[in-house]
């Protein structure tokens, strides 16, 4: 018990991922701003941020709508972030082993946050909170099926193993999945499932600041708004892990190897951020039209080259 | 100087109103937030909502038109709100002061923190106002 609060609460969950996840959201910022050629912000920027909505700004409820779901849905939105990372990070760490079908575990575990902001949106009673609220749910669909076929195409390569640690393992024994051509497919396909969930530039409708002001957070404020952004840390570190535990080989915590596993999740981190800063922001059906087509036939391209071996 | 008077110091959210203005002001505020002046070092960033902002800048007169808005806009935002009145207009009425449609410069409407007089205020006058602002509040 007092083992399982451990995980939940500091270690791997929420104290833990959330650090990482705001020192990465920190990272995100500074390379946006050199992309500009601008200087970005102090290293520290994402708790000054965290802790002036937690402790001094006030936090308004809305006069129509539900206060009580409008609050409860970011701390909702914590909780899955929270709960999925542990999943995630507990056999990326190789602390405990998790338990056979953890994978689709933490595959419902993932549209958590999203389904809060919805809820959380739709609750605020403010009509531009509930644009974000329908094109949140439009991306969901789009998005969903083409993170399920990655998940199989690994599932597959694996040979028919639904944990994340025997996938970790194989990846380890052997060699990472990404260094095959459908392991390659998978992992584009997997950045841009991952960019949708973040909502970051290309896909980002939902909060669209400049056409719906922040669109389903409009509402927020105080400490309300500061558990969304802690959930959007958490997010942030254990989506970027998960794609290096599914196709990256996983961490290797011993000696030198621990740099290797920080340079992993950087990278990824990298290429999304790139990805944000290159790219302008797209129509919600344009976005469906992008992963129902174009994804979900990189990946079924992927499961087929899997099939014979590639 | 405490933990969380230093926290709002660092990262202050801002949410521009642009009242009647000539757009002068519009743009020099726009000006801060480019590569060459980059208000993001000091954690200034340009919100969307309300609800989200720790400043309220306001540029231009305010007419009659204007004047239920920004005080429904000031009564939305969460407090503490720091309110700066930028350029001459939203100082003093500037230019026009005679003009019927003229309903006061911002601080007989709300309560301001900061004033940034100028025609337009140059980016490193706007800078050092919300300094000074940040430095005494």
């Amino acid at each position: 018990m007092a083992a399982s609060l451990f995980y939940f609460f500091v270690f791997p969950g929420i104290l833990f991922a959330a650090t990482v996840g705001a020192l990465l959201s920190w990272f995100d910022r500074k390379i946006s701003a050199r992309v500009q050629f601008r200087k970005g912000p102090p290293l520290l920027q994402p708790f000054y941020d965290f802790f002036k909505l937690l402790l001094v700004k006030e936090t308004i409820l809305p006069k129509q709508g539900s206060p009580l779901v409008f609050l409860l849905a970011p701390v909702l939105a914590v909780f899955g972030a929270a709960m999925s990372g542990v999943f995630i990070l507990l056999p990326l760490f190789n602390i405990t082993t998790g338990f056979r079908g953890d994978l689709l575990v933490i595959f419902y575990l993932l549209t958590v946050p999203s389904f809060s902001y919805i809820i959380g949106a739709l609750a605020s009673g403010n009509p531009l909170a509930a644009v974000g609220g329908s094109r949140e749910m439009k991306l969901i669909l789009g998005y969903e099926v083409t993170f399920l076929l990655v998940i199989a195409g690994v599932i597959m390569k694996c040979g028919q193993h639904f944990d994340l640690n025997t996938i970790i393992q194989t990846q380890q024994d052997g060699s990472p999945f990404i260094g095959s051509v459908s392991g390659v497919i998978l992992f584009i396909v997997a950045i841009f499932c991952v960019q949708a969930k973040l909502a970051l530039v290309p896909f980002d409708m939902p909060e669209a600041e400049a056409e719906i002001t922040e669109g389903i957070f409009i509402e927020y404020s105080g400490a309300a708004y500061a558990m969304i952004k802690l959930a959007k840390y958490i997010m942030f570190f254990i989506l970027p892990a998960f794609i290096v535990a599914l196709l990256m080989g996983g961490f290797n915590l011993h000696g030198i190897n621990i740099l290797w596993a920080v340079l992993k999740v950087i990278a990824v981190v990298l290429l999304l951020t790139l990805i944000k800063n290159t790219n302008p922001r797209l129509k919600i059906k344009q976005a469906i039209k992008f992963f129902m087509i174009w994804m979900n036939l990189l990946a079924v391209i992927a499961l087929v080259l899997i099939a014979f071996g590639l | 100087m405490g933990f969380k008077s230093y926290c709002f110091k660092k990262s202050l959210w801002v949410f521009h109103f642009g009242g009647a203005s000539c757009n002068n002001c519009d743009i020099e505020i726009l000006d801060c937030l480019t590569p060459r002046h980059d208000l993001e070092r000091f954690g200034i960033l340009l919100v969307g909502s309300i609800r989200h902002a720790d400043v309220l800048l306001v540029n231009g007169i305010i007419n009659h038109h204007d004047k239920e808005r920004l005080i429904e806009i000031y009564n939305q935002a969460p407090k503490p709100i720091l309110v700066v009145a930028i350029g001459a207009c939203g100082c003093t009425g500037g230019l026009f002061t005679e003009s019927y449609t003229f309903a006061g410069p911002v601080d007989k409407v709300i309560p301001v923190n900061a004033y940034v007089p100028g025609c337009p205020p140059k980016p490193e006058a706007i800078i050092a106002g919300i300094v000074k602002l940040v430095n005494n509040s």
